[in-house]
């Protein structure tokens, strides 16, 4: 089997339950898809096919970039929020038409992603992230680190972010932050 | 040269700037001295950050570290947050609460007014070892900061000469500072964030005193009329030239023929916002402005733009490298709706806003683009030559008034 080793302490993942009868191969199946849409989101970004990035999530969605020190003392500013499909449009189109700052690119790295739980095909899972950025004169620094807490719709023809919560470890964002992560 | 710096100012006067302000060590160590711990009052934080008695917050005045705390009695005090033993930070976490402190490396302990209340095994240890008998727990109190608070924000000074706050600020400053922190409210703490900027900190203290970049560097706003030149808005500059509040009114933007020759990246009404809610913002101060920058000398800045309201801090962290600390707020009396919109126009500023991330870069710019720059100088002459209030926004007067105040403290 693909599955290594049992879950330890808490069952993982945790299943709700109305779909306690879900079995080994759904967890298979719904780690795979959301493993997947990760891989293909930041994809998109590193690519620069940002104007691709809003597809990723629902009409009606939430994106926030928020610290850890706002998301655990619950001080709910962003560094960005959207709160629409539309608004994520809005970002690309001013990072492509209005806002100024210097060529620069990402290479993100997700892993450890963790399943929580699944109520009918609406996924929340977390996952943790580490972005470079490299600037066009090749200086290359690690920019963020932390994790995406996502709600992942599995139940249409393509997967879709409902929510996804980016909490950067560090309050700091060097320079400025364009690029989504 | 009375204060031994090998700089010559121009004779132009405060029309030209030295870039070797922002490119050499001893000028920095001069700041610190003149500018941070002489006769200056800086910002330490919001009076809401320190509800209750025994809060207290570690803050910087330039970038010397600071204890800021309100005591027991319920007054505020500020001290060096630098024990009187070896030297360590006192306080080494963010915020804390109680009636003492303890610096971690020793024990040695301080009330909120600085005051040295303990030296661990003062004594010694069965009779042996300890400090010699004459030594003062009084000795060895901490360099205390004059306190004086206004609108809710506490500032701080290490200078026995600084004038009185209200002196500082001037009438016309200190009402558009009570103007967005009004006595009558309660100031909630919404979050904060920090923005490393890759320059000098007068490089940023320039950027936020320069109304003529605002509509050219950030397309955004001028794309959507957020703040076009041609907004009704203007300049109020204190007496003393070194504060300033810059504002506008959205409303009163009319089509100005001197846009659209003007050689601009975008031209409006070409880009559409699919989601316009985070630039339809609420008049709650019921006077049609819809952005007020306000900066203090040295490194205040308090800001509206729409129904975002902030305060933010510029720390040096180093001759080329300058932290700014946002704290944004609203009132606890805000509605939903209010709320929603302060949370959304967020997206506006900081450091990923989208009127404000330029300001990140563009120091960084400067800061790299000066090597080699010698005995070279920057040009400000926009507006005029001299530095006072003005109905356009077309002019770098406020720019002036720094300089100008600048030049007063460091004797340059």
């Amino acid at each position: 089997m693909l599955w290594v080793g049992e879950p330890r302490g808490e069952p993982y993942p945790k299943l709700d339950e109305g779909n306690s009868t879900l079995s080994r191969m759904d967890e298979i199946a719904i780690q795979f898809a959301v493993e997947r849409l990760q891989a293909r989101y930041v994809a998109c970004i590193d690519d620069d096919r940002l104007e691709e990035w809003p597809a990723f999530f629902a009409e009606r969605c939430r994106y926030q970039i928020i610290s850890n020190e706002n998301y655990s003392r619950k001080l709910p500013i962003a560094v960005f929020v959207a709160t629409s499909q539309g608004m994520l449009k809005d970002r690309v189109a001013a990072l492509r038409e209005a806002n100024i700052y210097e060529a620069q690119r990402y290479r993100h790295l997700v892993s450890s992603t963790l399943i929580l739980e699944n109520v009918g095909g609406v996924v929340r899972a977390q996952s943790n992230y580490h972005v470079v950025r490299i600037m066009q004169d090749g200086a290359t620094a690690l920019f963020s680190t932390g994790r995406y807490l996502d709600c992942i719709n599995l139940t249409g023809a393509t997967p879709v972010f409902e929510e996804k919560l980016v909490i950067c470890d560090s309050r700091r964002i060097d320079t400025l932050l364009a690029i989504p992560l | 040269m009375p204060n031994g710096l090998d700089l010559a100012w121009p004779n132009e006067g405060v029309t030209r700037v030295p870039y070797q302000l922002y490119t050499r060590e001893d000028v920095y160590a001069e700041e610190r001295a003149r500018v941070f711990m002489g006769a200056t009052w800086n910002y330490l934080c919001l009076e809401a950050e320190l509800p209750k008695p025994g809060d207290w917050r570690s803050t910087f005045v330039g970038d010397v570290p600071v204890v800021v705390a309100r005591d027991t009695d319920g007054s505020i005090n500020a001290f060096e947050n630098r024990c009187a033993h070896r030297g360590a930070l006192i306080c080494h976490k963010q915020s804390g609460n109680g009636a003492r402190v303890s610096c971690v490396y020793h024990g040695w302990t301080y009330d909120l007014k600085g005051n040295l209340t303990a030296v661990t095994f003062q004594r010694g240890i069965n009779g042996k070892g300890g400090m010699p008998s004459d030594f003062k727990l009084t000795d060895h109190k901490r360099r205390t900061l004059r306190i004086a608070t206004h609108a809710g924000l506490i500032f701080g000074s290490f200078a026995s000469t600084t004038p009185p706050l209200e002196k500082f600020l001037g009438p016309a400053i200190a009402a558009r500072l009570t103007r967005v922190l009004p006595p009558n409210k309660t100031i909630e703490v919404l979050g904060y964030s920090s923005q490393i900027l890759p320059s000098n900190w007068k490089l940023y203290a320039e950027n936020v005193k320069d109304p003529y970049h605002a509509s050219l560097l950030h397309l955004f706003f001028t794309t959507f009329r957020l703040n076009r030149l041609s907004a009704e808005g203007g300049i109020i500059i204190d007496d003393a030239g070194a504060n300033h509040v810059s504002y506008s009114k959205a409303a009163t933007d009319r089509v100005s023929a001197d846009y659209d020759t003007a050689d601009l990246r975008v031209k409006s009404d070409r880009f559409r916002l699919n989601d316009p809610s985070i630039i339809h913002g609420r008049d709650e101060f019921g006077d049609g402005i819809t952005l007020q920058i306000l900066a203090l000398f040295p490194c205040f800045i308090s800001q509206q733009i729409q129904n975002s309201l902030c305060v933010r801090q510029l720390v040096p962290r180093g001759l080329g490298e300058t932290e700014l600390l946002w704290t944004y707020y609203g009132f606890a009396d805000d509605d939903a709706e209010l709320r929603e919109l302060r949370l959304k126009q967020a997206n506006l500023v900081g450091p990923g806003g989208y009127i404000s991330m330029e300001d990140g870069a563009v120091g960084g710019f400067v800061q790299r683009g000066i090597t080699g720059a010698g005995r070279d100088t920057e040009v400000v002459e926009m507006g005029g030559r001299e530095w006072r209030s003005q109905e356009t926004r077309a002019t770098e007067s406020p720019l002036r008034g720094f300089w100008k105040t600048y030049r007063e403290h460091m004797q340059l």
